[in-house]
């Protein structure tokens, strides 16, 4: 007990929390924000892959580090604008679209990468995004590091939780966007064009789960390799069902999630006689057990997976 | 009068199909017209393009004399005309506010005017006498304020003029006449509406001017007082149509008898002891306002749910197994309340669907192995018998209008040759013809001695078909009257709990 105390005492294990979180609050932000207006997008695992393929090419050639993320952006959202025609217009299946949306951008990404980097022994790096001394407070004790001494992205990330909510809830852009993933037709019916939102919506969406991607590269590991996303879009998609689809919750589990991650890679270097991937299991396992009792209670919207067309029921 | 609405030379293809031809007709302010017509007439496709929904390939549409761009639902909206639709453009997950108020205000507003929405549907509510708890979640919410909610949401966009798609459809006859209470009341307050039907009654209740369209064009245009019941039905129809009557019942032994029968938590209302008995060859009628335990009732008796205590005997014997194929076993045939939902898996063909609720009886499989040439050959005999129109043996039964697929539904029940007939609101939604024919093979069934168990909130129904009719209220029966001693005013008592008041009323007579 007193080693799980130790871990527990130790303020890494608490600064680590808020960085691994950061690309799962982006993932699990754009897949909500594409969720709630009725398309699942399983294109995110490679959406992610790309984007911190592109983060991270922008600054190797260059770009300073903003660049580098508003450039993934850009990326994530034209995959997201390829998901969109694919499943809102011409109303294909969404799980095999995004399946086919994640193949094609990983590979894509690794296709670029290797052009840009033909032969490398270890993995070329960039200067990432340093801690920020927020308010001159990184340097209290505990607190300080923990809350105040994260990178920008990750603040970036937190506010964008708190714009998504405002949005989803406070706005008639909002009430527009749950309308079209619960009834698009009634969307129709008062004039607000659904497959145009949808279109817009899940371009947004995947811009986000770009920017998760290029947190990655660009704050977290300093150089892209092609299997860097490991699953992190996969969890974004169960959180959200965590999280009922509304963003606090989003963020409640993508900062649990990110505990155990962090609190198992911890356990692993001081029990032993365990094999490690026993450890590495443990927070899906957890996940999977949250989301049993969370998803159980879970408002679903009503058109999920449903593609609009007009005219029909 | 000013005209407010008019249509003029309204022409629409689907394909090969002619959905309207040279439709026109006119509004006047403060006036109720009726659009009356079959299922597939057209009428709500003529609605959908005065709405924006579609596109007309000829002919346009005015409002206050200026003509509406075609297909822009927005232009209607602003141009002040309303639309309520039949199946309810609403989100269950939302409020009835965050309903009412979606895309009524520009998009890129920061903050939604909240405060400023309540006061105007508050004013509104109170101005229509239509209250609803905006508050409260939509999914909570009964059929009845479902359809309130629609029009305050046509209300709330300021419409002048209002269309209503069959909203009489899913309402009960109480709900009806409120509804039809609330239009006189708006347009009282200067309002023209249309309403879209095929209910004679409602028509000649509450229009002042009814339009009669058959195969997608007017075919004629009267004043309600100077037509009648019976001239509305032959031009609706194109032919006389009468409803079957009902021969005197020759009943023989108890088939089905429910004693003391509860049940709570399943099926929506509870019961809280159902007794009745039903005689082979007669039709015993279940009255009553929806939500009484109508739906469990029948779902009981169709093997849907076991009860909590009681007894269901048929033909003497305790049914033991309350389950789906216990009750086909025991000779139950089954006609579901909801077609769409439970009488018929609409991607599935008319063979799969006809035979798949017997599909392991030996007539239809074999080893584990579906005799398709046998059950194919089984549909085809009931869509001649029945007269199933529209759709062939491997279509997908979602073609089918609601009409043939509960001709094939009834058909699939009766081949069977069931003791027992349990029909719960088999005519709802159905047009004059179809309704004839379901009525037709209901009263077959019963001359053929099964039992007929007719649970119905269409008294007009339940009149020409039961032999002896029962009110439901609360989970509980009324004793039975003779249906031919029953009036509107009996059966309305009856189906207000006052059983007494309704005895006595018997002895009076």
């Amino acid at each position: 007990m007193s080693v799980i105390f130790d871990i527990l005492a130790a303020v890494g294990l608490w600064e680590a929390v808020l960085r691994i979180a950061t690309p799962l609050i982006f993932g699990t932000l754009g897949v909500l924000l594409c969720e709630r207006v009725g398309v699942l997008n399983l294109g995110i695992e490679g959406i992610m892959t790309f984007g911190a393929m592109v983060g991270w090419l922008t600054v190797y050639s260059g770009g300073d580090l903003w660049t580098g993320m508003a450039a993934a952006a850009l990326g994530g959202a034209a995959f997201g604008l390829l998901h969109a025609i694919l499943t809102v217009p011409l109303g294909l299946s969404q799980h095999v679209t995004g399946l086919g949306i994640t193949l094609f951008a990983s590979s894509f990404a690794y296709y670029v990468f290797r052009l840009a980097v033909p032969v490398a022994t270890s993995p070329p790096t960039v200067e990432p995004f340093r801690p920020l001394d927020v308010f001159g407070l990184a340097d209290l004790p505990v607190v300080g590091p923990v809350l105040f001494g994260q990178t920008a992205p990750t603040y970036l990330a937190l506010a964008l939780v708190v714009v998504l909510a405002w949005v989803i809830y406070r706005t008639p852009l909002g009430l527009a966007l749950r309308m079209a993933g619960e009834n698009p037709h009634a969307l129709d019916a008062q004039g607000v064009d659904p497959i145009r939102l949808r279109i817009w919506a899940i371009m947004a969406g995947s811009a986000l789960m770009a920017m998760g991607g290029a947190f990655l590269t660009l704050a977290a590991f300093n150089s892209f390799f092609p299997t860097m996303v490991q699953g992190r879009g996969w969890i974004c998609v169960a959180l959200v069902v965590f999280a009922s689809w509304r963003p606090g919750r989003a963020l409640l589990g993508a900062l649990l999630f990110a505990f155990f991650d962090a609190f198992q890679l911890r356990l692993q270097t001081v029990v032993d006689g365990v094999p490690y991937q026993l450890f590495l299991m443990a927070p899906y396992l957890l996940s999977i057990l949250a989301l049993i009792v969370m998803a159980r209670r879970a408002r679903v919207p009503q058109a999920l997976m449903q593609p609009y067309r007009r005219g029909e029921r | 009068m000013t005209r407010v609405l008019e249509l003029r030379g309204i022409t629409k293809r689907f394909g090969a199909v002619t959905a309207n031809e040279d439709v026109s007709l006119h509004l006047d302010q403060g006036e109720i017209v009726a659009l009356l017509g079959e299922n597939g007439a057209g009428k709500t496709t003529l609605m959908s393009i005065l709405f924006g929904h579609y596109t007309a390939d000829a002919g346009t549409v005015r409002v206050d004399g200026a003509e509406l761009p075609p297909g822009r639902s927005r232009a209607a909206i602003q141009a002040g005309v309303g639309m309520v639709h039949q199946h309810f453009a609403l989100a269950p997950n939302l409020s009835v506010l965050d309903n009412i108020v979606t895309g009524t205000e520009p998009l890129w507003r920061p903050v939604s005017r909240r405060s400023a929405a309540r006061a105007k549907l508050a004013g509104l509510m109170d101005r229509f006498g239509l209250t609803v708890d905006p508050d409260s979640l939509v999914a909570d919410l009964s059929v009845g304020e479902c359809q309130r909610v629609e029009i305050l949401k046509a209300l709330y966009n300021d419409a002048r003029i209002l269309i209503l798609d069959e909203p009489t459809a899913v309402l009960t006859t109480q709900e009806a006449e409120r509804l039809f209470a609330t239009l006189r009341e708006m347009t009282g307050q200067g309002l023209s509406l249309i309403f879209i039907s095929h209910k004679l009654n409602e028509v000649m209740a509450a229009a002042d001017r009814v339009v009669v369209l058959r195969g997608g064009r007017v075919v004629a245009e009267r004043a309600t007082e100077a037509t009648s019941k019976d001239e509305l039905a032959e031009l609706m129809v194109g032919r006389r149509v009468e409803r079957p009557r009902r021969p005197p019942a020759t009943p023989g032994p108890v088939v089905l008898e429910a004693r003391d029968l509860r049940l709570s938590g399943r099926g929506g209302a509870s019961l809280n002891g159902v007794s009745f008995a039903l005689r082979s060859g007669e039709t015993l009628g279940i009255i009553g306002v929806s939500g009484n335990g109508q739906t469990t009732l029948a779902g009981l008796v169709s093997g849907l749910y076991a009860p909590d205590s009681g007894a269901l005997l048929v033909k003497g014997r305790e049914i033991t197994r309350h389950a789906v194929p216990d009750a086909i076993a025991a000779g139950i045939g089954r006609i579901p309340e909801d077609r769409h939902a439970e009488g018929a898996i609409g991607d599935l063909s008319l063979w799969e669907n006809a035979v798949l609720e017997r599909i392991w009886s030996p007539e239809f499989s074999r080893r584990g192995l579906v005799r398709r040439r046998a059950a194919r050959a089984a549909t085809a005999e009931i869509i001649r018998g029945y007269d199933v129109r529209g759709a062939g043996v491997d279509s997908r039964i979602r073609l089918l209008s609601g009409g043939n697929m509960q001709k094939l539904i009834l058909g699939r029940a009766l081949s069977a040759d069931p003791d027992i007939l349990v029909a719960a609101q088999p005519s709802r939604g159905l047009d004059e013809g179809a309704i004839a024919a379901v009525h037709a093979r209901l009263l077959e069934a019963r001359a053929r001695g099964a039992g007929v168990l007719l649970i119905s909130e269409d008294l007009d129904e339940v009149l020409a078909l039961s032999d002896r009719v029962r009110a439901i209220v609360g989970g509980r029966l009324s004793p039975a009257i003779p249906s031919d001693d029953a009036d509107a005013r009996r059966l309305g008592l009856m189906m207000a709990g006052d059983w007494a008041a309704a005895g006595e009323d018997a002895h009076a007579v």
